[in-house]
C-alpha cells in the first residue's frame, strides 16, 4: 500500500517586491492513510505554504515545482476545476482561528450543507440530517439547535469543533489542520487534539498538523517533520524526533519547551530569529544560529541523510548522534 | 433587535426636528425685515401697520417662541406660502414629490445594477486591465457635473438622434393615470392603461440615465473597496479550501457581507439622486421637486426653497432609516445584538 | 534586554512596500495625468489674458455663432467668445474652490480637534451638528445656505463650507481618538508634556496627512458643488464667466451645443484631475486611514 500524499522536492516561489522568492525550498515527505503527520516549525518556515501548495490557495502570483501526489494524482499539476473537486471533498483544512474562519453572517447549517450539496450532490434535508450527524460527531450539544444559529453564538472551542465538521462534511481522505489549537485556551486544546486523534481512528482519516508548538505534536501525531527557512529539518517517528533528535534546530525547539520539573531555569530559548522570505542564508539554513556550525555549515547546502530507522536529519555533521 | 430599531427611529426624528432647527435659523439669516418685505414702503412708516403684521405672525415674540410656532406649523404640515405661486408650499410640494421619488427610485435601482455589478468586477480583476478600465470609468463618472451630463444627453439622445423622449412624464397628449400612489408606471398599470404605463416608463429613462452617472461611478468604487476588504478574510480562504465554485465564494460569501456596505452608501446616494434631481429635472421638464427648487431658487422663493429641503432632508433621513433596517436583514450579528 | 523582535517589526513594512510596488506601474499614469491637467488649468488661470482672444465680458458682433476658426469654442447668446470665457472661467473656480476647501479643512480640523480631544458634552454636540449637516444632501442644504444669504458667489463660498467643514471634523476626531489612546502620546504624557502641547506637536503629524488627501480629493466637490450653485443662479451672477453659469446659459439655448458643453467640459476636466491624484494619494495611504477618509 502506497502513501496517501507523496509530496517530492515541493517549492513554492512568491512573488515579493525583490522578485520571487522561495517559501518551501525542495521539501519532501509522505503521509500514511490514518495517521497523524506533524509539520514543525516557527512562523516562516515555510509549513503553512506547503499545506496552501497542496491545496491551490496560494497567492496568485506564486509559482510552484515538484510533485504533490495524493491518492494517485498529482496535485500540483491539477487544472484549477480539478483541484476544486479534490478540495473540500477528499482534502480539507482546519484554520488557525475560527472566529475568523467561520463566515460570521452565514448559519452553520449553510457553511456545513453548502460543500456537501455541491461535491455530493445531497439534497436539502439529507445534508441537513448529515449535517445534524456530524455535530453530534464533534460533540456540539443540541445539534438541530446549533445549525440554525451564527457562530458568534458559539464560544471559541465550540466553533474550532464546527470548523472541524465542517472539513469532514464530505468524509475527506486527509485533513490539513493549520495550528488547529493555537487560539484556543490550554484547556480547550486538549479536546480538540482528542477530538482529531478519535476522528482519524473512526473515518479513517488522515491528519497533517501544522503547529509550532511541540507540545501539541507529542500528544497526538505518529509522525514529525520539522521545517526550517523553507527546508526540511529532521523527519521520523514522534519518539525518535523528540526523544533523540538529531537536528540542532529540533534540539532548540525541544530545549526551548518548559518541561514540567525543570523550571524557568530549564527554559533554553533558541538565540536569534528565524529568517524572513527572502533572507535564507546560503548553507544550511539555520547556521547562524546554530552552536555547532562549522565552516562548511556556511557553504554547503545538506541534505537529508538517513540517521534511524525512517529517521532523516539535514545535518550532515550530526552533532548530536553521539549524544543518544 | 427591538433596541437597536428604537435606537435608529430615535436618532431619525431627533434629525428630523434638527433640520427644522436649521431651516428655521437660515430663514432668520435673510437679510432685510420681513414687514418691510411684505407691507411695502408705504406701510412701514406706519408703525401701527407694522407692529400689527409683527403681531400677526408672532414676529415680536423671542425667537425660541417663534421657533416652536414654526415647529408646530411644520408638524401640521403647513411650510408656509410660496411667494411665487402664493400657494401653500406643502401642498405643491405634495404635487411635485411623487414624480421625483419615482425618478429617483429608478435611478438607484439602475445605479445599484451597473454599479456593484462593476465594482465586483473590477475587485475581481483587481489591478489587471478591467480594473484600470472601470477605475476611470467610476473616476469619470462621480467627476461629470450633472446638469451638464443632463444637457449633453438632452441634446443628444433628444434633440439630436430622437432616441428617447426628451421632457416630462408622458407623451403630449397623453393624460396623467388615476392618482393612487402618484407615480405614474404605477398607477398606470394599476389602472390597466399599459401605452400609459409604457410612456412613462420610458420618459424615466433619460433623466434617470443621467442622474444615475454619478452614483454609479460611486457605487463602484465603494463595492470594489469593500470587496477586496473582504476578499482579504480567512472566511473567504475557507471557502475556496471547501471547493466551491468560485461564482459561489463571491456571490454567497464576499458580496453578501460586501452588501452591508453597499447598502450604507445607496443611501447616500440616493441624496445625491435628489441632489442630481434638483439641478436636472428643470432640463428635462420633469415636474418634480427638482424643477420646483430651480424655479424657487432662480426666483428667490424662500419659503419654498426651505420646503424644498426639509422635505429632502425628511424623505434622506427616511431613506437611511431604511438603510438602517435592511442591515438587520443582511447582517445577523446586528440582529443578535 | 530584547523587547521588540526585529522580525515582527518589520514584516508590515516591507508587505506595504511590497504592494506599492505591485501596484505603481499602473496606478502612478492616473496621478501623472491628473497632476498634468491641474498644472495646465493653474497655468490657464495665470496666464488668462494672454490666452483669451478676447475679454470674457466682450459682446462681439455675431451672435450665436457655432464654433469657427476665429471662434474656436462658438459665441453665445450675447454675441461673447465662449472659449475666452471658458479661460476666464478658470480664474473664478479654481482659487474658490481651493479657497473654500482650506476654509473647510481648517474649520473641520478645529471642531474635529476640540471633539476628539475633549470628549463628554463637547464632543456630543459637535459631532450631533455634523449628523445635522449630513443629513442633508449636499446641495440641497448650500442651495438654503446660499438663497438665505442672497445670491452672491461669495455666499455660495460660505454655503459649500458650511455643507463641508463636518466630513473633515469626524476624520479628524476619528485620528485624534485613535491617536490619543496610542502609545506615544501616553508616552509624551508620562515625560511631563502638557495636554495642549501633545495635541499640537505630537498629533499634527499623523493628522495631516489623511486630511490632505481628503483635502485633495475634496477639491474636486467643491468644483462640482460651487458650479451647481451657479447652475441654479444661487452663485456667480450674469455677467461674471463662471463656468456652472455659462453651462446654465447654454440650457437656456439647448440648440447650441457649443454654448453649454464646453464650460462643462472645464468643469470635468478639472474635478477629473483632482480625483485622479486624490485617489492615488489615497492608495498611498495605509488601508485603515483610506477606509476612514472612505467612510
Amino acid at each position: 500500500m502506497g502513501a496517501l500524499l507523496e509530496v517530492e522536492n515541493l517549492t513554492v516561489w512568491l512573488a515579493t517586491r525583490r522578485g520571487p522568492q522561495k517559501a518551501v525550498d525542495d521539501v519532501s515527505f509522505h503521509v500514511d492513510a490514518g495517521e497523524i503527520f506533524g509539520l514543525a516549525g516557527e512562523s516562516g518556515s515555510g509549513k503553512t505554504m506547503t499545506a496552501m501548495a497542496l491545496l491551490g490557495l496560494l497567492p496568485h502570483a506564486a509559482r510552484t515545482s515538484g510533485r504533490a501526489v495524493f491518492d494517485g494524482r498529482d496535485l500540483l499539476s491539477m487544472s484549477a476545476k480539478q483541484l476544486r473537486s479534490v478540495r473540500g471533498r477528499h482534502i480539507a483544512m482546519v484554520s488557525q482561528d475560527p472566529s475568523t474562519s467561520l463566515h460570521p453572517m452565514l448559519t452553520v447549517e449553510t457553511q456545513l450543507t453548502e460543500h456537501m450539496r455541491h461535491h455530493l450532490g445531497l439534497g436539502r434535508s439529507e445534508a441537513r440530517g448529515r449535517a445534524t450527524e456530524l455535530l453530534a460527531t464533534v460533540r456540539i450539544p443540541d445539534p438541530e439547535r446549533a445549525l440554525s444559529a451564527h457562530p458568534a453564538q458559539f464560544s471559541g472551542g465550540m466553533r474550532q469543533r464546527i470548523a472541524i465538521a465542517v472539513a469532514l462534511a464530505c468524509q475527506p481522505r486527509l485533513l490539513l489542520a493549520d495550528e488547529p489549537t493555537t487560539a484556543l485556551d490550554v484547556t480547550v486544546q486538549a479536546g480538540i487534539l482528542r477530538l482529531l486523534d478519535r476522528l482519524r481512528r473512526e473515518q479513517d482519516l488522515a491528519v497533517v498538523v501544522i503547529t509550532h508548538d511541540l507540545g501539541v505534536m507529542s500528544a497526538v501525531t505518529d509522525r514529525i517533520c520539522v521545517m526550517y527557512g523553507g527546508r526540511l529539518a529532521e523527519t521520523g517517528p514522534r519518539q525518535d524526533v523528540l526523544n533523540q533528535p538529531r537536528h540542532p534546530y529540533t534540539r532548540g525547539l525541544l530545549d526551548a519547551l518548559p518541561h514540567p520539573e525543570g523550571g524557568a531555569a530549564a527554559l533554553r530559548p533558541v538565540p536569534g530569529s528565524p529568517p524572513p522570505l527572502g533572507r535564507v542564508p546560503e548553507g544550511c539554513p539555520f547556521h547562524p544560529r546554530c552552536g555547532f556550525a562549522l565552516p562548511s555549515c556556511r557553504t554547503e547546502r545538506p541534505a537529508p541523510v538517513l540517521v534511524g530507522e525512517a529517521h532523516t536529519s539535514a545535518c550532515p555533521p550530526d552533532p548530536l548522534g553521539g549524544a543518544a | 433587535m427591538l433596541r437597536f430599531l428604537a435606537r435608529r427611529i430615535g436618532a431619525a426624528a431627533l434629525l428630523c426636528v434638527g433640520i427644522t432647527l436649521v431651516s428655521f435659523i437660515l430663514t432668520q439669516l435673510v437679510p432685510g425685515d420681513p414687514a418691510a418685505a411684505n407691507l411695502g414702503q408705504r406701510a412701514i412708516a406706519d408703525p401701527a401697520a407694522v407692529d400689527a403684521f409683527r403681531s400677526k405672525y408672532g414676529l415680536d415674540k423671542p425667537l425660541p417662541v417663534q421657533y416652536l410656532t414654526y415647529l408646530g406649523n411644520v408638524l401640521r404640515g403647513n411650510l408656509g406660502e410660496s411667494q411665487q405661486s402664493h400657494r401653500a408650499v406643502a401642498q405643491d410640494l405634495a404635487e411635485y414629490v411623487p414624480a421625483t421619488i419615482e425618478l429617483a427610485l429608478f435611478a438607484i435601482v439602475l445605479s445599484l445594477l451597473v454599479g456593484v455589478a462593476f465594482g465586483v468586477l473590477a475587485a475581481i480583476t483587481r489591478d489587471r486591465w478591467p480594473d484600470q478600465v472601470l477605475r476611470v470609468v467610476s473616476l469619470g463618472g462621480v467627476s461629470m457635473p450633472t446638469f451638464w451630463v443632463a444637457l449633453v444627453a438632452f441634446y443628444l439622445l433628444f434633440f439630436k438622434f430622437g432616441l428617447l423622449p426628451g421632457g416630462g412624464r408622458l407623451d403630449p397628449g397623453m393624460n396623467a393615470p388615476p392618482h393612487v400612489t402618484g407615480f405614474y408606471t404605477v398607477d398606470a398599470a394599476l389602472a390597466g392603461q399599459w401605452d400609459v404605463c409604457s410612456s412613462a416608463a420610458l420618459h424615466l429613462v433619460l433623466p434617470s440615465l443621467v442622474l444615475a452617472v454619478y452614483t454609479v461611478g460611486m457605487l463602484m468604487r465603494f463595492t470594489r473597496a469593500s470587496m477586496l476588504e473582504i476578499l482579504g478574510n480567512d472566511y473567504v480562504r475557507a471557502a475556496r479550501a471547501k471547493g466551491l465554485p468560485e461564482r459561489v465564494v463571491i456571490v454567497r460569501h464576499v458580496l453578501r457581507p460586501a452588501l452591508v456596505a453597499i447598502i450604507t452608501v445607496a443611501g447616500v446616494a440616493f441624496g445625491s439622486l435628489l441632489s442630481g434631481a434638483v439641478l436636472v429635472e428643470n432640463i428635462f421638464s420633469w415636474p418634480g421637486l427638482g424643477q420646483y427648487a430651480y424655479r424657487s431658487a432662480v426666483n428667490l422663493d424662500l419659503p419654498a426653497i426651505m420646503g424644498v429641503s426639509v422635505v429632502v432632508a425628511a424623505v434622506y433621513i427616511v431613506m437611511n432609516l431604511l438603510v438602517d433596517l435592511l442591515y438587520g436583514v443582511i447582517d445577523p450579528r446586528i440582529r443578535l445584538t | 534586554m530584547t523587547v521588540t523582535d526585529p522580525a515582527r517589526v518589520d514584516l508590515p513594512v516591507s508587505t506595504r512596500r511590497d504592494r506599492a510596488a505591485v501596484r505603481s506601474p499602473w496606478r502612478q499614469p492616473l496621478a501623472i495625468v491628473g497632476a498634468a491637467l491641474v498644472v495646465l488649468w493653474v497655468l490657464v488661470a495665470l496666464l488668462a489674458p494672454l490666452l483669451a482672444p478676447h475679454g470674457p465680458l466682450d459682446q462681439l458682433a455675431p451672435k450665436l455663432q457655432a464654433p469657427s476658426g476665429e471662434y474656436l469654442f462658438g459665441t453665445d447668446e450675447l454675441g461673447r467668445d465662449v472659449f475666452s470665457r471658458v479661460v476666464y472661467g478658470s480664474r473664478i473656480s479654481l482659487p474658490l474652490a481651493c479657497l473654500l476647501v482650506v476654509l473647510a479643512t481648517v474649520l473641520g480640523a478645529v471642531v474635529g480637534t476640540i471633539a476628539g480631544f475633549f470628549g463628554g458634552w463637547v464632543d456630543s454636540i459637535l459631532m450631533r451638528l455634523a449628523d445635522l449637516v449630513f443629513a442633508f444632501p449636499g446641495i440641497i442644504l448650500a442651495m438654503a445656505v446660499a438663497a438665505a444669504l442672497g445670491p452672491q458667489l461669495r455666499n455660495a463660498v460660505l454655503a459649500v463650507v458650511v455643507v463641508s467643514w463636518p466630513s473633515y471634523a469626524r476624520l479628524v476626531r476619528g485620528l485624534v481618538l485613535s491617536a490619543r489612546n496610542s502609545e506615544y502620546v501616553a508616552a509624551s504624557r508620562l515625560l511631563g508634556s502638557s495636554a495642549l502641547r501633545t495635541m499640537l506637536v505630537d498629533l499634527r503629524p499623523n493628522i495631516a496627512g489623511p486630511v490632505l488627501v481628503m483635502a485633495a480629493l475634496d477639491v474636486g466637490n467643491a468644483v462640482l458643488l460651487l458650479s451647481g450653485l451657479s447652475f441654479l443662479g444661487l452663485g456667480a451672477q450674469p455677467p461674471a464667466a463662471e463656468w456652472g453659469a455659462m453651462v446654465a446659459a447654454g440650457a437656456a439655448n439647448f440648440d447650441r451645443w457649443w454654448i453649454g458643453l464646453f464650460p462643462g467640459l472645464a468643469i470635468l476636466t478639472v474635478v477629473l484631475a483632482f480625483n485622479f491624484v486624490g485617489d492615488t494619494l489615497r492608495d498611498a495611504l495605509d488601508p485603515r486611514t483610506a477606509r476612514a477618509i472612505r467612510d
